[in-house]
Order: C-alpha cells, then sequence, then structure tokens
C-alpha cells in the first residue's frame, strides 16, 4: 500500500517507492519536488522564499529555496539517492492578488520560482517540467512510483506534468 | 532593519495589537451595521500568533475555497490588510446587505464583496490612522476566491521574513435579527520596518 504524505508549508519531506507526496494549497510559495528513477527516492520542499541569506531569523531551512534544496538532497543521499541522476519539477508561484502598479513584494511568488530555477541550474539539477505563475492555487501530488506530478486546482482543472 | 517578530510574542505588545485590532474591527462593524441598517453583534476579537500550519486550518484546511480581500497601504507606515472569509459568511455577508432570492456565489457577489471590504477595510485602517495620528491612504481592493492555502499564504510570507508565526485578528459579526453570522478574519500585515513606527506612535517601544 503507498501512503500519501503530507508536507506543510515550510516544510519538506522524503520518501521511497511505494509512497507518495503532496502539499496542499500552494500559493505564492513553491513546491519543489525531487526524484531519482533509479532509486526511486522522492523529494519534496515547500518553500515560501528566495533566500535565507537576507533574513535573519533562517533556522528552518525548509522555508527558503536556496537551503532547502541543499537538504532535500542531502536526505534523499542519505537514502540511496544519487544527485547526478536526480531530476525536478517544481509547481506554485503565484500572484494571488493583482495591482496594476504591483510591487517586488507583491511579486515574491514570481520571485520564489526564478530563485528555484537558479539554484536548481547552479546544483546541476536538471528541470524536467514546471508549471508556475498565474494567479491561482495548487494542490500537487509527487509519486515515487514513476516521478508524475499531479496538479490540482480550485476551478481550473487537473493537469499532470 | 525592522525587528525581531519574536518580541511581539509578549503580553504588551499582544495587547496592543488586540486594542488595534478590536478598534479597527469596533469600526468595521458600525460602517457595516450604518451600511445594511441593521444590528450588528461583534463578538471580542482573537488575536492569535500560528504557525503556517495552523492559519489555513481556521477557514476549513488548505484546500477549502474561500474569499479573500486584499488591499494595499501607503503613508506614514506601510503594508497591506486581508480580510478573509468563508464562502457561506461571504454569502451572508452580501445577502444583509442586499436581500435577493438566490444566494449563489456569482459576479454579482464578488463585486458586492469588494465594496464592501473597501468600507470595512477603509473603517479600520481610518480608525487605525486616528488612533495612531499617522496618515495612511488605502488601495483599491483586489479579490480572490482560491483555495485557503494559496490565499493565506500571502500573509504567511510576509511574516515569514521575520518569524515562523503569522499575526491574525479574528472578528466575528452577527446580524441579530436574522442571526446571520458572518466569521471573518483581518490580516494587519505592517511592512516590517513600520512596525516600529506603529507601535512607536502608540507610546509602545521595542
Amino acid at each position: 500500500m503507498s501512503t500519501m504524505i503530507k508536507v506543510g508549508m515550510a516544510d519538506l519531506k522524503v520518501v521511497e517507492f511505494p509512497d507518495a507526496l503532496t502539499t496542499l494549497g500552494l500559493g505564492s510559495c513553491v513546491g519543489i519536488c525531487l526524484y531519482d528513477a533509479s532509486s526511486k527516492v522522492t523529494g519534496m520542499a515547500h518553500i515560501m522564499l528566495p533566500s535565507s541569506k537576507a533574513i535573519r531569523k533562517n533556522e528552518n531551512v525548509a522555508k527558503f529555496a536556496d537551503t532547502a534544496i541543499v537538504e532535500l538532497i542531502q536526505q534523499m543521499e542519505a537514502k540511496g539517492a544519487k544527485k547526478s541522476r536526480i531530476s525536478a519539477k517544481i509547481a506554485g508561484g503565484a500572484q494571488m492578488f493583482s495591482f496594476t502598479s504591483a510591487n517586488e513584494t507583491m511579486k515574491i511568488g514570481e520571485r520564489n520560482a526564478e530563485a528555484v530555477r537558479i539554484i536548481l541550474k547552479e546544483m546541476g539539477i536538471p528541470l524536467k517540467s514546471d508549471e508556475t505563475g498565474g494567479n491561482f492555487g495548487r494542490t500537487i501530488e509527487f509519486f515515487s512510483e514513476n516521478g508524475k506530478l499531479i496538479i490540482k486546482t480550485a476551478g481550473k482543472g487537473i493537469k499532470e506534468i | 532593519m525592522g525587528i525581531e517578530f519574536d518580541k511581539i510574542n509578549n503580553g504588551i505588545i499582544l495587547d496592543v495589537l488586540r486594542e488595534i485590532g478590536n478598534i479597527g474591527a469596533g469600526n468595521a462593524a458600525t460602517s457595516l451595521a450604518t451600511m445594511i441598517n441593521k444590528k450588528i453583534d461583534m463578538k471580542v476579537p482573537v488575536v492569535k500568533l500560528l504557525d503556517f500550519d495552523e492559519v489555513p486550518e481556521l477557514l476549513g484546511g488548505p484546500e477549502n475555497v474561500v474569499c479573500g480581500i486584499f488591499f494595499k497601504f501607503e503613508g506614514d507606515i506601510n503594508g497591506s490588510i486581508m480580510f478573509v472569509l468563508d464562502q457561506p459568511s461571504a454569502i451572508n455577508l452580501v445577502d444583509l446587505l442586499m436581500p435577493r432570492d438566490n444566494s449563489e456565489f456569482d459576479e454579482f457577489t464578488t463585486s458586492a464583496l469588494k465594496e464592501i471590504g473597501n468600507i470595512l477595510a477603509g473603517s479600520y485602517i481610518a480608525s487605525l490612522s486616528g488612533l495612531t495620528n499617522l496618515q495612511i491612504k488605502i488601495s483599491v481592493p483586489a479579490l480572490a476566491i482560491d483555495m485557503a492555502g494559496a490565499i493565506l499564504s500571502v500573509p504567511a510570507i510576509h511574516f515569514g521574513q521575520m518569524s515562523d508565526n503569522v499575526l491574525i485578528i479574528q472578528n466575528e459579526f452577527i446580524e441579530t435579527l436574522e442571526a446571520k453570522s458572518v466569521d471573518g478574519y483581518f490580516f494587519l500585515i505592517p511592512d516590517m520596518d513600520s512596525y516600529e513606527v506603529l507601535l512607536g506612535s502608540l507610546g509602545v517601544t521595542l
């Protein structure tokens, strides 16, 4: 039996086959899903902010894109994944409220997604697919069996990437 | 720059913020009563610091579809204010204002909600301005109807820059005659460097 494990806000988890990971109601946060197809070790992080560097209170590594990805890879390696085999899928980074003169803080979703892309690139993790932006929330489910990512929305349907 | 948000988690400062919420929401309730010409009761607001994961639970869980009305404010202090309510409360609120035959969530409802949100948040901010003697100007409303987790990620991310908690002010309005209850949550989200000005204007030093 496969179990669906919940990842909360500013949280990260690693599971092995046959379990799956989910995070509910992603808004401007980004869900980072990492997968090693050969060991089927699967990880997910629900990050809130792009970087831990500008923030004084940064003990929670799962809150920031930079620290969460590093931690996730470490925990996956501890379960038998190889960094060279890990690939990524990401979703989220919406802008829930739109204003004509959107300032920097309003565009936090976009900045989160951009930071995740840059960090993945720096670490040499290929980004296989992504579904970011827009002005709507997303629930995501990530399966260790095949690395499938299912994205559910309120009124905008279900999609697989 | 800014403050250690954890400093807020002490009795006096939390009391001050509770009082701001009390007066702000009280004024909002009065405006609502005037607008609909009915008596409105308001429960004592609940001010809490919650973990990120606890916040969507207030509104029926992260996937429950709720309504958020969001404003920016600027002036002597900058930040944003958001009023969030679940769908039954949103429909009750519109019904109180404009009784109609079919109570459903249509375009009319969303447009009425923006207007009501405007009045509620406007009087909230006006009372904050009067209380503190600070000049504060509020933006036009932006409305979103989506999963609670997604809507609440907006204040959560903001508070996330300084803490692992979110400060919420919960208000319940009850229209006494028809006993239509409206459960609403205000999130007052001053920018980090505005906390000092806000609390300082009330004689509280951090």
